[in-house]
């Protein structure tokens, strides 16, 4: 064949892959929400769930979903913040630094049903908090920590050297010069990744189906005292995520409605991610400018 | 002693500001490694226990098919052969590589040799947000969409390999792209420009020059890929059918390690065999995104040396 034909044939063949792909998210994103949308309501937003009937919402997953993203970022912004600075900063080139580096490696690679396995035998039945909020939000740190420290890592590491500088030059300590000049101008990037983390956390099932468990229990909505058993702010009562929800009704058939159920609950989180996303991405480009006043 | 004196043979606030920063982001690194430590540790120890304590032979633990731990077979040894497991495991992610790889490299290469403009303004917001599908919601469409439409084309269930590796495709899909277009955008320039002034065509320079000196960085992206197909486990889990036999055709029902984990360790008791022997699985699936890593590292060494 000729050459110039071939070049023409591999230019139509990428363009068709491309296509293809484009074609699969449309796909995929009309598919869940034209099914799913329609079975959104502010019922379905937040009335309980029913397993033997039709009906149901998913009002106390949705609660819990949010529950315990909340506490998981708490524990992991400060945790990944610490992390990250002292690898960007104080880190010596050594051996010591390489296994840092390479376990946290490691732990980012991990299945995430390995982390919720390790959870389930340290958190639930090690420490004892059984299958409660508290050890799903404990999972999803462990889950979200090596992603989290890396993106903090690299956003430090891109700020330029010229800026430590100044900070020494002014008389800071080198804690102070991170602090007040280094995180601020790296906050776009920080916090970018972590609502990114967040929409990660948010969708992750795997984690959380031996931590937190798998089972709802009547939340009384007029009692915030945390150390009431059906307080939505207690951390110890177990809760079921939208996720667990999605895949715990698809794979036990109980609920006569489950397709709608679940397709109006793929919808909700996807949603959901597709927010987180946007605001990342919106609220990056803002910090930056407010930031670097350019 | 005068005060000045003093003064200076004191730490300053500020040294003493600097020694407790440091100290905080050293306990916060500990803690990781520490996580890490423990997550080998208290797998290991549980997975390691149906060898050491219920005896099971690691060689047939690892080459027989008949899974069932609560039984015993002839010989009284317990029916643990995790074979079918380890095989489901291992076809749905080189399947879901295979299927992958061409559409993601091409992808890729649309996006950095083709259509650069177009490419950025349109597939890659198209791969992040695929990236950010959580892996339920593809299970979820799997379940509804992809097994029923198998199960016409084929018959039988639906459920069973071809259907996890159509889900993990997907899923894989824009990892795999979006670490592509990485490995491609770091050939340099002059590449290009050098094989152009050559005469060679667009798709001569691709094929011969930029697709070569990138394939460290593509294959990093392929097995990435691959270690996330091979430790994802609710999407696979809904679709693949759950059934311990040993995969005799794509559309059959078969399981992986994954599966049989998630569905299996809420339905044993902690400490007898049934769970030990799931604990062995999670200590495979351990060892196996252990060895992913340490192929990326390899093939970075290896790729380092040749450019």
């Amino acid at each position: 064949m000729n050459v110039k034909r071939q070049d023409k044939l591999a230019t139509i063949i990428l363009y068709v892959i491309a296509g293809a792909i484009i074609l699969v998210l449309v796909a995929l994103l009309a598919f869940i929400l034209i099914q799913g949308l329609p079975h959104v309501s502010w019922h379905f937003l937040t009335a309980p769930a029913r397993a033997f009937e039709a009906g149901g919402g998913i009002g106390i997953q949705l609660f819990n979903s949010f529950y315990l993203l909340v506490l998981a970022m708490l524990i992991s912004v400060p945790l990944s913040l610490g992390a990250g600075i002292y690898l960007s900063e104080y880190a010596k080139k050594n051996w010591l630094t390489g296994l840092i580096r390479t376990s946290i490696e490691i732990l980012s690679s991990l299945p995430s049903v390995v982390v919720g396995l390790f959870g389930f035998l340290i958190f639930v039945i090690q420490f004892n908090f059984g299958f409660s909020i508290l050890s799903g939000a404990l999972v999803l740190t462990v889950f979200n920590l090596p992603l989290l420290t890396r993106n903090v890592e690299e956003s430090l590491a891109s700020i330029s050297h010229a800026q430590r500088e100044a900070g020494l030059a002014l008389g800071l300590s080198r804690w102070e010069t991170v602090l007040k000049i280094i995180v601020p101008e790296a906050l776009p990037g920080i916090v970018t990744g972590m609502i990114l983390g967040a929409g990660r956390v948010f969708g992750e099932a795997a984690a959380l189906i031996y931590t937190a468990g798998q089972s709802a229990p009547a939340l009384d909505f007029t009692n915030w005292n945390p150390f009431y058993i059906a307080s939505p702010l207690n951390p110890m009562r177990p809760a079921e995520t939208l996720a667990v929800h999605i895949w715990k009704i698809n794979s036990e058939g109980i609920m006569p409605d489950a397709v709608a159920v679940s397709a109006g609950a793929s919808a909700v989180l996807i949603v959901a991610v597709l927010i987180f996303n946007l605001v990342a991405r919106w609220l990056g480009q803002r910090l930056f400018k407010k930031m670097t006043s350019s | 002693m005068d005060p000045i004196r003093q003064r200076l043979l004191k730490k300053s606030r500020q040294a003493k500001l600097e020694k407790r920063g440091r100290l905080i982001g050293l306990l916060c690194i500990s803690l990781i490694v520490l996580v890490v430590v423990a997550i080998f540790y208290f797998v290991a120890s549980r997975g390691l226990a149906t060898f050491y304590h219920d005896k099971v032979n690691l060689w047939d633990f690892l080459t027989k098919q008949v899974w069932n731990p609560g039984t015993k077979d002839s010989h009284g040894v317990p029916a643990v052969g995790a074979l079918p497991m380890i095989v489901g495991s291992f076809l749905v992610t080189i399947f879901a590589a295979l299927v992958a790889t061409p559409f993601a490299i091409g992808a890729a290469i649309f996006m950095t040799e083709i259509s650069p403009r177009r490419g950025m303004r349109i597939l890659k917001p198209v791969t992040e947000l695929l990236v950010g599908i959580p892996s339920v919601v593809y299970g979820f469409i799997g379940l509804t969409v992809v097994v029923p439409v198998i199960r016409r084309l084929f018959g039988g269930t639906g459920f069973g390999i071809l259907a996890g590796t159509c889900v993990l495709f997907v899923m894989i899909l824009p990892t795999v792209t979006s670490m592509s277009v990485d490995a491609l955008k770091a050939v340099p320039r002059y590449y290009r420009d050098a094989s152009a002034a050559l005469g060679a065509t667009r798709w001569q320079t691709i094929y011969k020059v930029v697709l070569r000196a990138a394939m460290p960085g593509l294959l990093t992206a392929i097995v990435f890929g691959m270690a996330r197909a091979f430790g994802e486990a609710l999407a696979v889990q809904m679709v693949i059918g759950n059934a311990a036999l040993m995969p005799h055709n794509l559309v059959s029902p078969a399981a992986t390690l994954t599966s049989v984990l998630t569905l299996g360790i809420g339905n044993t008791i902690m400490g007898s065999l049934e769970n030990n022997a799931l604990w062995s699985l999670a200590l495979i699936l351990l060892l196996m995104s252990l060895v992913f890593n340490l192929v990326i590292r390899w093939i970075g060494r290896k790729g380092a040396v040749k450019s």
